[in-house]
């Protein structure tokens, strides 16, 4: 047998009420194994309380060459922003 | 040092031109990374640099894991259970700092299994030093001080390197390297503190480090020819002879608050450039290191390569366990 074990993507959730995080990857062959490899390579220093495992080939991921059709459009809707409307001093709570 | 570009056999990185890339998407390129933007995995990138910084992290891979023999062959006979448990830690770090390294080189398109073959079969190079011997318990305090503080230096310059994944692993790696250095000061200054037979062990150990750690920064800037070119393209950034006065520097001081004195008579301070003077470092040893003839380089290649032969029988059953558990849950 000589195949390479999956790659794995790991994320962490450094405390609850904090949402998992991307910190890497591994290799293993299975989810399992995979969380196993993740707690020794990236959670040596109570870096978190719970892991995830993905299999990094289910993760879709945009391209950079869409990047202006995906992302440039909410370039002009700065009135998005609350900062964008002008409200006198005077007016509070707002 | 982990990072110096050590040429490689079949090396074709070099032949590599620039002038097949399209003029526009390079200048493109070149503009991000003069900003100091980072280059994700599926941005667009020059083959060069893509192919440098598979060598440059590869190798730097490839040293974090051969960094483990050295120090990991005094694991059992470490003088007591506090310091036992301090290096089986520190050398457990060095084996993930390879990891997230192996991780990042493998999103530019390079497989796990080519880089560890390539380092097997003698192809891949890594850091030099760990082709010197641990003689004595001296020699772990030597390193943690001297080679792990030699690659921070070389280290916290690159958590801001161009290509991102390197840039994040770097992170990691600097965050943990500060334990290393001092857990092996702080053998140090035991050691200088103690009987004289224990201080001349401490004298000897520096004697033995002090010039291979200098060479860990790589050949001086006038002799790499590609420093240039990575410290343009911000995979390099700072060259070889900055960082090693740097080392330099700060390390001086050290030595003289342990009371030992560093084997170098040229070494003074010159106060009209701000820095130590030092003399000459011997560049027939370090490239015939380089060439594999370190005096237990052959060791540390049979040593790893059995590692991972003796590991087949696991990595096997792992696999075969995963796939019969594939196919029970696929059944269900
Ligand atoms: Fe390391
Ligand atoms: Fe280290």
């Amino acid at each position: 047998m000589n195949r390479n074990w999956p790659l794995w993507e790991v994320f962490v959730r450094a405390k609850n009420g904090l949402s998992h995080r991307h910190v890497g990857s591994v290799h293993a062959a299975d989810a399992r194994m995979a969380i196993e490899a993740a707690r020794d390579v990236y959670t040596r220093r109570m870096e978190g309380v719970s892991l995830w495992v993905v299999p990094s080939n289910a993760i879709t991921a945009s391209d950079p060459k869409e990047h202006a059709d995906l992302f440039e459009p909410a370039e002009d809707k700065v009135y998005r922003h609350p900062t964008f409307y002008a409200i006198p001093d005077n007016v509070k709570n707002i | 040092m982990y990072t110096t570009e050590l040429k490689e056999r079949n090396q074709a990185v070099q032949g590599l031109s620039l002038e097949r890339e399209d003029p526009e998407r390079l200048a493109a390129f070149e503009a991000r990374v003069a900003a100091d933007d980072f280059i994700e995995p599926k941005d667009w990138m020059p083959e060069a640099y893509r192919k440098t910084l598979i060598r440059q992290i590869s190798q730097h891979a490839h040293s974090e894991s051969v960094g483990m023999l050295p120090e990991g062959n005094w694991i059992t006979r470490a003088p007591n259970l506090r310091r036992k448990a301090i290096l089986l830690a520190k050398v457990q770090d060095e084996g993930g700092h390879g990891l997230y390294l192996y991780a990042a080189a493998e999103t530019l398109g390079i497989t796990r299994e080519e880089m560890i073959e390539a380092l097997h079969s003698g192809r891949a190079k890594y850091s030099t030093i760990f082709n010197y011997p641990t003689l004595t318990w001296a020699d772990i305090g030597a390193i943690g001080w001297l080679v792990d503080g030699a690659a921070i230096m070389n280290q916290v310059p690159l958590q801001r390197t161009s290509y991102g994944p390197y840039a994040r692993a770097m992170v990691r790696i600097c965050k943990e390297e500060s334990f290393h250095q001092r857990q092996g000061y702080e053998i140090m200054m035991t050691l200088a503190n103690g009987t004289d037979a224990q201080k001349r062990m401490a004298q000897d150990a520096l004697d033995r480090w002090w010039w291979p750690s200098l060479m860990m920064f790589g050949p001086p800037d006038e002799n790499s020819p590609n420093t240039a070119q990575s410290v343009r393209w911000r995979i390099k950034r700072e060259t070889n002879d900055e960082l090693r006065q740097k080392f330099v520097d700060v390390t001086v001081p050290q030595a003289d608050a342990l009371g030992l004195v560093v084997p170098d008579p040229k070494l003074k301070w010159n106060e009209e450039r701000g820095h130590y003077d030092f003399g000459d470092i011997d560049w027939d040893e370090f490239y015939a290191v380089v060439r594999g003839e370190g005096p237990v380089a052959k060791e540390r290649m049979t040593a790893r390569v059995k590692a991972w032969e003796d590991g087949k029988w696991v990595r096997d059953a792992a696999a075969a366990h995963a796939e019969k558990r594939g196919m029970r849950i696929a059944a269900e």
